[in-house]
């Protein structure tokens, strides 16, 4: 136990690079997932087919190796970034495409009418997807945003991989000064149990206070 | 006010509407009747391209009707629609429903909006509902409040695709009083219905389709008495021996 009390500050430091992780990637994924649905469902071909790569691209890929790609590649076609934003940049690509997937089977459970009378009243494409169908289809994916949230957060553990010192990484420098990895571990496995179930607490809350009824 | 020339239409194989020509003069109530899987909808759709004419020109006001893009949005601003479904947004009130498309795509105030949206509502008769969501109406209620949808961008032409047969029968007559209402205040309308008490009541012109064809077209009383197709007046001794 004192491995993790004589060490408090580590920790901290590392679940505060942890919780930017979470919280800088899951909103670049949100943002690039909801435009990468929109290109899914558009009625432009080419839009669609873009779409479709990207989303087969980044899940047909391990997010490890996306890791070490962007680290030892950015920098010999001249991109120099630090390593945190290179970790969120990743991420946030990487879990759009399963942010995009769900939010396209939510546009799918959408009945055909709503866009119809949607157009029928003479919205544009866009302003039926962002008035009429995105806020219908974000109520039915509630949970499994929530479930991509938790992933993502156990993902980001995978940045330690590559240097950024957050939760899990820090959990591994202490571990290498005490040598105690079964308390040192468990504590780290705890806090991300913690956000985890902080996540699926808001999640059920918004899906009772959104429920349509139909 | 809407133009139909040669309009044909495919569903793979399936030939749905077969050189359809039909004209509706400004004010006039055009009631579309006839059998199932006769290529009345499909009709009704194609007018403001819901569905994609195979070939043919569609005119609504003298201009041809966009393919695509915004200026076929546009085209669509102009042309209310109703629905068999109803088809409310599920997850906004009546009132909001209402106010929607003049706010986003007529620019309009949305005190000005809300103000007309109510005035709508009250004509058509569901004012205390305005803040309910769609789905605690009735469907009577939720398919006036269509009505109202689609009177709130203040059309040149409505078209009715089966406003009805979703409803309820005691429910029918709310929805068919205010359409009435409606023809009678001039409106230009297209009505794809079954109800053949509406049509004797409220259309200028009958039009009777069947096999993806116009068979008959004729003033109410002259159709329903004395119908001149075999077609006809076999359909017709089917619906309204009951």
């Amino acid at each position: 136990m004192s491995a993790i009390l004589d060490h408090l500050p580590e920790f901290w430091e590392g679940l505060i690079v942890t919780l930017q992780l979470t919280a800088a990637s899951f909103l670049g994924a949100a943002v690039v997932g909801l435009v990468i649905t929109a290109m899914r469902v558009s009625p432009v071909g080419v839009l669609r087919g873009i779409g479709t790569a990207y989303v087969e691209t980044f899940q047909n890929l391990p997010l490890l190796v996306l890791l070490v790609l962007a680290v030892f590649g950015l920098p010999e076609i001249g991109i120099k970034a630090d390593l945190l934003v290179t970790a969120i940049v990743v991420i946030a690509l990487y879990e759009a495409a399963y942010i995009a997937e769900a939010l396209r089977s939510g546009v799918n459970a959408v009945s055909a009418g709503q866009g119809e009378a949607a157009r029928a009243l003479g919205l544009t494409f866009g302003q039926s997807l962002r008035h009429v169908i995105l806020p219908q289809a974000l109520r039915t994916v509630i949970q499994p945003l929530g479930n991509i949230f938790i992933a993502l957060t156990m993902n980001t553990s995978l940045a330690a991989a590559i240097g950024v010192v957050d939760l899990t990484a820090a959990a591994n420098r202490v571990n290498l000064m005490e040598a105690q990895p079964i308390p040192i571990f468990v504590g780290a496995g705890l806090a991300y149990a913690l956000i985890a179930a902080c996540a699926g607490f808001v999640t059920g809350r918004l899906e009772r206070r959104l429920v349509m009824v139909r | 006010m809407i133009q139909v020339q040669g309009l044909n239409k495919w569903f793979g194989d399936h030939h749905v509407l077969r050189d359809i020509d039909l004209e509706v003069a400004q004010g006039e109530v055009v009631v579309v009747i006839g059998p199932s899987g006769s290529g009345k909808s499909t009709l009704c759709r194609c007018l403001n391209r819901l569905e994609t004419a195979g070939s043919g020109d569609i005119l609504i006001d003298g201009v041809p009707a966009p393919v695509e893009g915004r200026e076929l949005a546009r085209l669509r601003a102009d042309v209310g629609m109703v629905f068999q479904s109803f088809n409310l947004f599920q997850h906004k009130s009546v009132l909001e429903n209402v106010m929607l498309a003049p706010v986003k795509v007529r620019g309009v105030s949305r005190t000005e909006a809300e103000s007309t949206a109510r005035r709508l509502l009250a004509r058509v008769g569901i004012a205390e509902q305005a803040d309910k969501l769609p789905a605690q109406l009735s469907g009577g209620q939720q398919q006036r409040a269509a009505i109202a949808r689609a009177l709130a961008m203040r059309p040149k032409v409505m078209l009715f695709d089966e406003p009805t047969s979703a409803l309820d029968p005691e429910m029918v007559g709310e929805v068919l009083d205010v359409m009435v209402q409606l023809a009678a205040d001039g409106m230009t309308m297209v009505v794809v219905t079954h109800e053949m008490g509406f049509a004797r009541r409220a259309a200028d012109r009958v039009v009777f389709m069947d096999g993806g064809q116009i068979v008959e077209t004729g003033e109410p009383n002259a159709f329903f008495e004395a119908p001149t197709t075999d077609r006809a007046r076999d359909f017709l001794a089917k619906v309204l021996t009951h």
